[in-house]
């Protein structure tokens, strides 16, 4: 096995970058954004934050290409779980109900 | 036959896995494959039983329609820990852990799993989160259904449910770790000429299990966890008290829940591929679609979830997406379904007890499969959802189905596991015993079903009594069916005739080692120039009914 030995200042710099998102989420929940965007705030930089960490932490950066296939297709996995929950999700007032 | 050489020169004494070494330790820290599926048997059996004993309860409680054996809180607990325990710790991993733990290796040639220690790995996590849920069970129980259904389960309940859900989450790892474990041997140590097409079905059948293991484990084990933090930390995401969904707790649940389903009769599809072949002296009809259709099914299945939920608050868009998926993910089913009765179509078929079971299979799965289609038509299935119709619909499944390939490849493979063969007669008998207790007890389920009775209720209105004591009364002659093999199986491993390598007289790979194989299963690495299930020379495959001579039955 071919291990990539990733430096240590390559370690902290992404635990700091991590640092920053958690102040980040912290700060951005103090703030009400208007619409929906809160959510979306919040989620971008959980993203952000979950992607350094499978690049660097996880090695995924450094690893093969089978590795990337997998994660792509870990990932696709996720979107099925979001687009047919979402298909309820987003469709659920299309219909009004007499009952209310 | 032996050579009468063999009588001349006396045979140097058999060494087998079982037999190699000896001691409570060699097993408890073995890496071979073929002991960790036996302590797998061991385990799961034990689960099964215990299992057995609350499915008892329920039948006996549901014997008159007042509830006068239960109080309502304990039948909740029982029909809650029959299912929590069949499900999770018996069916689950009944087939993988044990016939593909010990089979994957020995049909690719290969000397075993491609991580021996993280295979044993597994059977310890297993062991773990078997002993969390039933410390969680002797505490106190839980009563949510297997479900675990928000928010009752993180809000009302009274009961253990992070506990178990603890025991569950953590099994969960021994499934993800053994799925990990097969797709991994199966890419990447095949015997040299071993193909992908060459493989036999019941591989293709756990590489699908393995992939379902894999991507949907996680899911169940993250709402599980999400769960706990609501229930003990109150942080709000299911319960509309706190601000949450709790039909986001069904969409995440079933997820993982469906294709669950499948992992448990996927691989008994697989034993049954390799039954009806088998058994039929013919290669199974349409190979290739018969393979695929397990992959088709384990992709499928993840896009059907949502006909758990078609009478919650879910869209009724939604709705219709998901009952047209779950139509669609019939097909693969049915593909099967119809490839192995065209297999037996002119064949040579012989009666033994795994090809009884094989063929009890096809029927009882047909009849689950089928109304399952009822349930996930959208107006039926509001009259349908949560009766007794549901009850038999997956009964049917996975005792009709995914137990029966169970048994059938139990039978099957025993004189490869045990080196001995069990007594044939007794095992026909109690093969029919089983089939008609088991229909017994759930056709009539269909029927009460059909007619309103609600499932989870322990006293019932009394005009569902006689359906209730039909059913009780086939659970008794199921039980009693299901002990004789119990019986026997240990009975032979002392006093049942040796089996000879290849007792069936099968092509496959696992049939040309010694019974009981020998450690590293193979003394020289087998080289494959046959396809799977090849009874006639090439020439004459279409040739119906006409095999090797050296392959004829006796
Ligand atoms: C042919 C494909 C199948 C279809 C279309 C189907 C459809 C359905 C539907 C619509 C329900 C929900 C009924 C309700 O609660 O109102 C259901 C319940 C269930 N099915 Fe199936 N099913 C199929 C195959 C299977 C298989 C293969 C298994 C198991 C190995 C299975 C196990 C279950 C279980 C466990 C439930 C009940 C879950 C619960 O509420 O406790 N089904 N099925
Ligand atoms: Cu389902």
């Amino acid at each position: 096995m071919s291990e990539h030995i990733v430096s240590v200042r390559v370690y902290i710099t992404i635990f700091l970058v991590l640092l920053v998102g958690t102040a980040l989420t912290v700060l951005a929940a103090f703030i009400d954004f208007p619409w929906r965007l809160n959510t979306i705030v919040a989620l971008t930089i959980a993203v952000v934050k979950a992607t350094f960490v499978v690049l660097y932490f996880m090695h995924v950066r450094y690893s093969s290409r089978l590795v990337w296939v997998i994660v792509a297709s870990a990932l696709f996995w996720m979107g099925i779980l979001f687009a047919l929950t979402f298909s309820d999700y987003l469709t659920r007032d299309w219909i009004s109900t007499q009952t209310g | 036959m032996r050579p009468i050489e063999s009588f001349e020169v006396p045979a140097p004494p058999r060494v087998n896995y079982i037999n190699a070494q000896y001691g409570l330790k060699s097993w408890l820290l073995t890496k071979d494959h073929k002991r960790i599926a036996l302590l797998y048997l061991g385990s799961i059996t034990f689960f099964f039983f215990i299992g057995g004993l609350y499915a008892l309860m329920i039948r006996l409680e549901l014997l008159t329609p007042q509830g006068d054996l239960l109080q309502s809180t304990t039948y909740n607990k029982v029909f809650t820990q029959h299912g929590i325990i069949m499900i999770f710790f018996f069916l689950i991993p009944s087939i993988p852990a044990t016939l593909g733990n010990f089979l994957i290796p020995m049909m690719i040639g290969a000397k075993d799993l491609a991580f021996p220690r993280i295979n044993l790995l597994s059977w310890y996590i297993y062991l773990l989160g078997g002993v969390i849920t039933i410390y969680a069970l002797l505490a106190g129980g839980v009563d949510t259904g297997w479900t675990f259904y928000t928010p009752f389960s993180t809000t009302f309940s009274n009961s253990y449910v992070v506990a178990t859900g603890l025991g569950i989450f953590i099994n969960g790892f021994s499934s993800i770790l053994t799925g990990l474990n097969f797709i991994v041997t199966i890419h990447t140590m095949r015997a040299p000429g071993m193909t992908w097409f060459r493989m036999p079905l019941f591989l293709w059948s756990h590489y699908a299990t393995s992939l379902i293991m894999i991507l949907g484990t996680p899911v169940v084990a993250i709402t599980i966890l999400l769960l706990a933090f609501e229930r003990v930390a109150r942080v709000g995401i299911f319960d509309p008290a706190l601000g949450g969904d709790p039909v986001l707790f069904q969409h995440l649940f079933w997820f993982y829940s469906h294709p669950a389903v499948y992992i448990m009769v996927l691989p008994s599809m697989g034993v049954i591929s390799e039954l009806i072949a088998n058994f039929s002296r013919k290669n199974i009809f349409g190979y290739s679609f018969v393979a695929f259709s397990s992959l088709a099914i384990a992709v499928f299945g993840f896009l059907v979830w949502g006909h758990h939920l078609f009478v919650t608050s879910q869209s009724v868009y939604a709705g219709m997406i998901f009952s047209f998926l779950s139509f669609a993910v019939a097909i693969p089913s049915a593909i099967k379904v119809f490839n192995w009765t065209a297999t037996l179509y002119r064949s040579s078929i012989s009666y033994d007890t795994p090809m009884l079971y094989a063929l009890g299979f096809i029927g009882l799965f047909t009849v689950g499969g089928m109304t399952g289609l009822f349930l996930a038509s959208l107006a039926t299935d509001v009259h349908l959802s949560d009766t007794y119709f549901v009850v038999a619909h997956f009964h049917y499944i996975m005792v009709g189905g995914a137990l029966m390939g169970y048994l059938g490849g139990l039978h099957y493979w025993w004189p490869k596991i045990a080196g001995r063969m069990y007594p044939e007669g007794w095992g026909r008998f109690s093969a029919l015993i089983i089939f008609v207790g088991f229909n017994l007890t759930f056709l009539p389920q269909f029927i009460a079903g059909y007619l309103g009775m609600p499932r989870r209720y322990h006293a019932y209105p009394p005009e569902f009594q006689v359906f209730n004591v039909l059913s009780t009364a086939g659970a008794s002659i199921l039980g009693f069916g299901m002990l004789i093999p119990a019986i026997y199986f240990v009975w032979s491993m002392r006093y049942g005739k040796h089996a000879e390598s290849n007792p069936w007289h099968l092509p496959g790979l696992e049939w040309r080692t010694q019974s009981p194989p020998p450690t590293e299963n193979f003394e020289v690495t087998p080289i494959v120039t046959w396809e799977a299930y090849e009874f006639a020379p090439r020439e004459e495959t279409e040739v119906v009914g006409k095999f090797r001579p050296e392959l004829e039955r006796i």
